[in-house]
C-alpha cells in the first residue's frame, strides 16, 4: 500500500490496496491535477471514462492562452487565468507545446460597443492586466487589414496568444505518468461507495473496475454533476453549451494575425476570429444551450450564424475553403465563479464550472487544489526526484517541424516521408505517437498528436494510407507489426 | 525553412511538379529533347496520379489511342517517362518557394533544394471534401470523397459499407458508383443538384442503366447523421424545401473539384479566379516567368487523357522558353478571355497575338446549366464576334469543349473576350 510519508521517491501504484488520490477527468484540469499532486510523495491515479485523454471538452475549445483581462475582477477564475498564464508560458516553453504571441484585439463595429471600451480597459486593470491600449479605427485597420467595413475603435490585449490545447493536454497527462501517476482510461465511473469499512478509502466503481482512493477529485467536466450526485451533493447543474467552430484553409492565415475578439454587450457576444498555431484561421464559436450533454454535431443554423457574422468581420476569409468545422459543448455551471471546494467529511473535492478559461487556469488550478488537500489534512511533502517534464513533439507553425529539419531528416528518413500532404505529417512523427507513453489509439488520438488528416483535402490522398501506418504501428494485440524498438524523439 | 537545414541543390534544367498524367506526359515529351534533364517529383509513393486508384477502364483514349484501366494507365505514363530519359522521384514533395525559380523539396533522401531553369505546375485538382462543402451534422465515420474512397478500396482493400449515398452528379460520381458496387456496397441513392440526368448519358463506364442507381436531382444533403458510424443523411429539394431522411451507412462527397493551387499562391503566382488554377495563355505560361502549368490544375476537371494532351503542349512551349535562353522577352501583351454565365469559366484564360492555339486546339468550359443545342456567342467591347451552334450539349459535371476557331476575329486591343452560352 502507498504511503504518505514513506521513503519510496516514486510512490509504486497500488491498485489494489487503493491510491492516495484519484482524480476522476483526463481533460486539462484533471491532468494538471494529478501531475502537480504526483509532485509530492503520494500515491495518485488519474481516471478517465473515454479512450484518451482530452477527448472530452478540452479538445475543442478557441485554443486561447487568456490574460484573463476580461475575467470578473476579485473572483477565483480571475486569479487562477492570471496565475495559470504565467504557468502555462513557462510549462509550454519547458515541454514544446505550441504557443504563439499574437495578441488581441477587442473590435468595436457600433456605438455601445465603442462606449464599452474604456470599461473593459478598466477592469483589465483591476485584473491587474495593465497592457492594454485604446486605438481608434485606423490603427485597427493597420493592425488586421483584412477587417469588414465599419469598425469603429479597438482595445489591444497584447499579451492574449494561442496555443495548442491538445499539446498542453497530452504534456501534462505524460508528465502526470512520469511523476508515478496511474492512467486508467475507458474506465467511466458508475457508482461511489463511501468509506464503509472504516479503512478510509472510497471504491469508484467504473467500467473497468473498482477503483479506491483516499481523496477523490471531480474534474469530470460535463458530467461533474452527475459524479457530484453520486457523492450525495447536489449544488449545481452543468448544461452543456455548444460551440460551433469553422477553421479555414492556411491559404487564409495571412489575412489575420492578431486574435480578433468581440466586444461583449448587453446585445450578447460575437464571434472571434483567430489565427491557430497550425497555421489556419479559425472563426466562432457559437453559444447555444443544450440539454444533451453528446451533442457535438454542427447545425446549420450554427452555420448560418458563422457565416453571416464572418460576413461582416472579415468578408475576405468566407472566399477561402473551409478546412474543418468542430462543434465542441463547455461545461457551463449555474454559478457565477468556478466552485472547488472540499467535502472533509467525505475526502471529496469538487472541482466544477471550469469553463473555456480551463484551459489557461488549469495548472493554477492544480496548485489551488493542492493547497485545499494539504489544509484539509492530506499530507503532501514534495519529492526531490522529480524526472523532467517530457519534450513534446512540435506540431505549430512557428517552429521547426521534422519535414523542415535536414538534419533529422539525415539521422532518421522517416521524418522525409510526408504522408499527410495538406499537413505535412511524416512517417516518423505518426510511428513516435504510436509508440510513445499515451499512444494514439484512434484516428481522432492520431489527429491530436500529429495533425494528420487534419487538412483541407480531410483524407482525400492519405486517408487510408495514414490509418494503415496506425495499424502497423498499433501496439495493442501482440505488439507493433513494424518491430519498432524505440521511441525516437 | 529551418535554421539547421543546408540543403543539397539539383539542378535539372527542367523540373515538373506533379506526377499525373499532366506531368509525366510533358516530362516524356521534353527529356528526349533537351539536354539537360527532366526532373518530376511526385509526393505519393508511386507515380501516376489519380488514375491510380481508379480501377476501371476508360483511360488512355486520346493520348495513346487506346484504351486502358486507370492503374494500367499510370503505369505507362510513369514508364514512357522514364524511358525517355526523365527522372521521376517520388516520395519527394515539394513543400516551399526558396528564391527565383528554386524550390525547397522534403523527402526520406533528405531535404533539397532544386534549381530548374523552367518549372512546370502539374499539381492536379482534388474534390472538396464534406468540411468545405460546409455541410453539418454529426462527424461520423464512413463519410468518403471519391478519391478516399478509391484510395481504401483500390489501393488498401478496406471494406465499405452496405448502403451508400452518393453526393454530386458529375462524371466522377459515376466512378464513386462503381467502386462501391466492386466493394459490394448498394447506391441508395444519388443526390445531385443539377436540373435533369441527361448530362449523366455520358457516362460510358458502365452506363447508368446498367448500375441502376435512382437520382434525386435538384436535392442538396443538409445533415450528416450517426455516431459512430453514419446512419442516415437528411436532404432537401431545392425548388420545394421538401425534406426527408436517407438511411445508408456511407456517404461519398464526389467531384466540386478545387485545383491543388497551394504553391501557385505561395508563389504569388496570379490565379484565375473562375478555376482558382493559375492563369495562364493559349502556351499554359503562368504570370512568373519560366513557370508553366498543365492539367488538372488548370481545369478541374477534365479527362486524364486531356490533362496529358496539355502536358504534351506544355512540352513545346517549355522547348522554346529553353531555347531561348531561358529568359525569353515578355511576351506580347494580351486579352483576358472570360465565361459569362450559365459558363463557371473558361480555359486558359489569356489570348495573346502570336502564340500558339491551346492544347488540341480547344477551349475548355464549365457549365453549371444544362444546354442541350448550345450557341456559344464570343463578344468583345459589345460587339458580336462570332457566334456557333455546337452539336455536343453543355453538361454540368463535365468540361464543355468549344473549338478555338471561335474566336477567330478578336481584336488584341480591344479589351476583355467573353463567351456566353444560349
Amino acid at each position: 500500500m502507498s504511503n504518505t510519508t514513506g521513503p519510496d521517491p516514486v510512490p509504486a501504484p497500488t491498485p489494489d490496496d487503493g491510491y492516495d488520490v484519484v482524480v476522476i477527468g483526463g481533460g486539462i484540469v484533471g491532468a494538471a491535477i494529478a501531475r502537480e499532486l504526483a509532485g509530492h510523495e503520494v500515491s495518485v491515479a488519474l481516471v478517465e471514462a473515454r479512450s484518451d485523454i482530452g477527448d472530452g471538452t478540452s479538445k475543442a475549445n478557441t485554443a486561447i492562452l487568456h490574460t484573463g483581462f476580461d475575467a470578473t475582477p476579485g473572483t477565483l477564475e480571475s486569479r487562477m487565468v492570471a496565475r495559470g498564464y504565467e504557468l502555462l508560458s513557462r510549462y509550454a516553453t519547458e515541454t514544446g507545446i505550441p504557443v504563439e504571441h499574437t495578441g488581441a484585439i477587442l473590435v468595436a463595429w457600433n456605438d455601445e460597443e465603442l462606449a464599452a471600451l474604456p470599461g473593459l480597459k478598466d477592469k483589465a486593470e483591476r485584473n491587474g492586466y495593465q497592457e492594454s491600449a485604446l486605438i481608434g479605427a485606423d490603427e485597427v485597420y493597420r493592425l488586421v487589414p483584412a477587417l469588414g467595413d465599419g469598425v469603429l475603435g479597438g482595445l489591444t490585449v497584447p499579451g492574449e496568444s494561442i496555443i495548442c490545447t491538445w499539446t498542453t493536454n497530452l504534456a501534462l497527462a505524460t508528465d502526470a505518468e512520469r511523476r508515478g501517476v496511474t492512467v486508467l482510461l475507458d474506465h467511466p465511473v458508475t457508482e461511489v461507495t463511501a468509506d464503509t469499512s472504516g479503512d478510509g478509502f472510497t471504491t469508484l466503481r467504473t467500467e473497468g473496475g473498482d477503483v479506491r482512493g483516499r481523496w477523490i477529485v471531480n474534474a469530470a467536466g460535463l458530467g461533474a454533476d452527475h459524479l457530484d450526485r453520486l457523492f450525495g451533493h447536489d449544488r449545481f447543474t452543468v448544461t452543456p453549451r455548444r460551440g460551433e467552430l469553422f477553421v479555414f484553409d492556411k491559404l487564409a492565415r495571412d489575412l489575420v494575425n492578431k486574435i480578433v475578439l468581440p466586444v461583449p454587450t448587453s446585445r450578447g457576444k460575437g464571434v472571434l476570429v483567430s489565427p491557430t498555431v497550425y497555421g489556419n484561421v479559425m472563426l466562432g464559436p457559437t453559444s447555444e444551450d443544450l440539454t444533451d450533454r453528446t451533442a457535438t454535431g454542427t447545425s446549420e443554423d450554427g452555420f448560418d450564424f458563422l457565416l453571416t457574422k464572418g460576413a461582416a468581420l472579415m468578408p475576405r476569409l468566407l472566399e477561402e475553403e473551409v478546412t474543418a468545422t468542430y462543434a465542441g459543448l463547455r461545461a457551463a455551471i449555474n454559478h457565477p465563479d468556478y466552485l472547488i471546494e472540499a467535502d472533509r467529511d467525505r475526502h471529496y473535492l469538487l472541482v466544477g464550472g471550469i469553463r473555456s478559461t480551463g484551459l489557461t487556469a488549469g495548472m493554477a488550478i492544480a496548485e489551488y487544489v493542492r493547497d485545499v488537500l494539504a489544509d484539509a489534512g492530506l499530507v503532501l511533502k514534495e519529492r526531490e526526484d522529480l524526472p523532467d517534464p517530457p519534450r513534446m513533439p512540435n506540431i505549430g507553425e512557428a517552429g521547426t517541424r521534422p519535414y523542415q529539419d535536414a538534419a533529422r531528416i539525415a539521422a532518421d528518413p522517416a521524418y522525409g516521408e510526408i504522408v499527410c500532404f495538406c499537413e505535412r505529417v511524416t512517417a516518423g512523427e505518426i510511428r513516435d505517437a504510436c509508440h510513445t507513453e499515451l499512444p494514439a489509439r484512434t484516428p481522432e488520438g492520431l489527429r491530436r498528436r500529429t495533425r494528420a488528416m487534419n487538412g483541407r483535402c480531410q483524407g482525400f490522398f492519405c486517408g487510408s494510407a495514414v490509418e494503415q501506418l496506425m495499424n502497423d504501428h498499433s501496439t495493442t494485440g501482440g505488439g507493433c507489426a513494424r518491430t519498432c524498438h524505440e521511441v525516437t524523439h | 525553412m529551418s535554421p539547421n537545414t543546408s540543403p543539397t541543390t539539383l539542378t535539372p534544367d527542367v523540373l515538373v511538379i506533379g506526377g499525373g498524367p499532366a506531368g509525366l506526359t510533358t516530362a516524356a515529351n521534353l527529356a528526349p529533347r533537351i539536354d539537360g534533364e527532366v526532373l518530376v517529383l511526385e509526393r505519393e509513393k508511386e507515380a501516376g496520379g489519380i488514375p491510380r486508384h481508379s480501377d476501371h477502364t476508360g483511360y488512355g483514349v486520346r493520348d495513346l489511342r487506346r484504351v486502358m484501366t486507370g492503374p494500367a494507365y499510370a503505369r505507362r505514363l510513369t514508364a514512357d517517362a522514364v524511358s525517355a530519359g526523365a527522372v521521376v522521384t517520388t516520395s519527394a514533395m515539394v513543400t516551399d518557394w526558396a528564391d527565383g525559380l528554386a524550390v525547397t523539396v522534403t523527402s526520406p533522401r533528405g531535404r533539397f533544394r532544386v534549381e530548374p531553369r523552367a518549372i512546370v505546375l502539374a499539381t492536379g485538382a482534388r474534390e472538396r471534401p464534406r468540411t468545405a462543402r460546409r455541410v453539418p451534422g454529426d462527424r461520423p465515420a464512413g463519410v468518403y470523397t471519391t478519391g478516399a474512397l478509391q484510395n481504401a478500396v483500390h489501393l488498401h482493400h478496406r471494406e465499405v459499407g452496405r448502403r451508400a449515398v452518393v453526393v454530386g452528379g458529375e462524371l466522377v460520381s459515376w466512378s464513386a458508383a462503381l467502386t462501391l458496387r466492386e466493394a459490394g456496397c448498394s447506391v441508395a441513392l444519388m443526390v445531385s443538384q443539377y436540373e435533369r440526368t441527361e448530362s449523366y448519358g455520358a457516362f460510358n463506364l458502365g452506363g447508368k442503366a446498367l448500375l441502376r442507381v435512382p437520382v434525386a436531382n435538384r436535392t442538396r444533403v443538409v445533415r450528416v447523421i450517426g455516431k459512430p458510424r453514419v446512419q442516415a443523411v437528411e436532404i432537401e429539394n431545392l425548388d420545394t424545401g421538401a425534406r426527408r431522411t436517407v438511411e445508408c451507412d456511407t456517404v461519398v462527397f464526389t467531384g466540386d473539384w478545387i485545383p491543388d493551387h497551394e504553391l501557385v499562391r505561395s508563389g504569388g503566382i496570379e490565379l484565375d479566379p473562375g478555376t482558382l488554377g493559375p492563369l495562364v495563355d493559349t502556351a499554359l505560361r503562368t504570370s512568373r516567368p519560366g513557370v508553366f502549368a498543365a492539367g488538372n490544375l488548370l481545369h478541374p476537371v477534365d479527362t486524364a487523357d486531356i490533362a496529358a494532351l496539355d502536358g504534351k503542349h506544355v512540352a513545346d512551349q517549355v522547348k522554346s522558353w529553353l531555347d531561348a535562353g531561358g529568359s525569353a522577352q515578355d511576351p506580347a501583351t494580351g486579352v483576358r478571355l472570360l465565361a459569362d454565365r450559365p459558363l463557371r469559366w473558361v480555359s486558359p484564360g489569356i489570348l495573346r497575338p502570336g502564340d500558339p492555339a491551346p492544347p488540341r486546339g480547344r477551349l475548355l468550359l464549365w457549365t453549371d446549366e444544362f444546354v442541350r443545342v448550345p450557341k456559344v456567342t464570343v463578344r468583345q467591347g459589345g460587339r458580336i464576334v462570332n457566334e456557333r451552334k455546337l452539336a455536343w450539349p453543355a453538361a454540368p459535371g463535365r468540361v464543355f469543349r468549344v473549338p478555338w476557331s471561335v474566336i477567330r476575329g478578336i481584336s488584341p486591343n480591344a479589351g476583355p473576350v467573353t463567351l456566353s452560352v444560349g
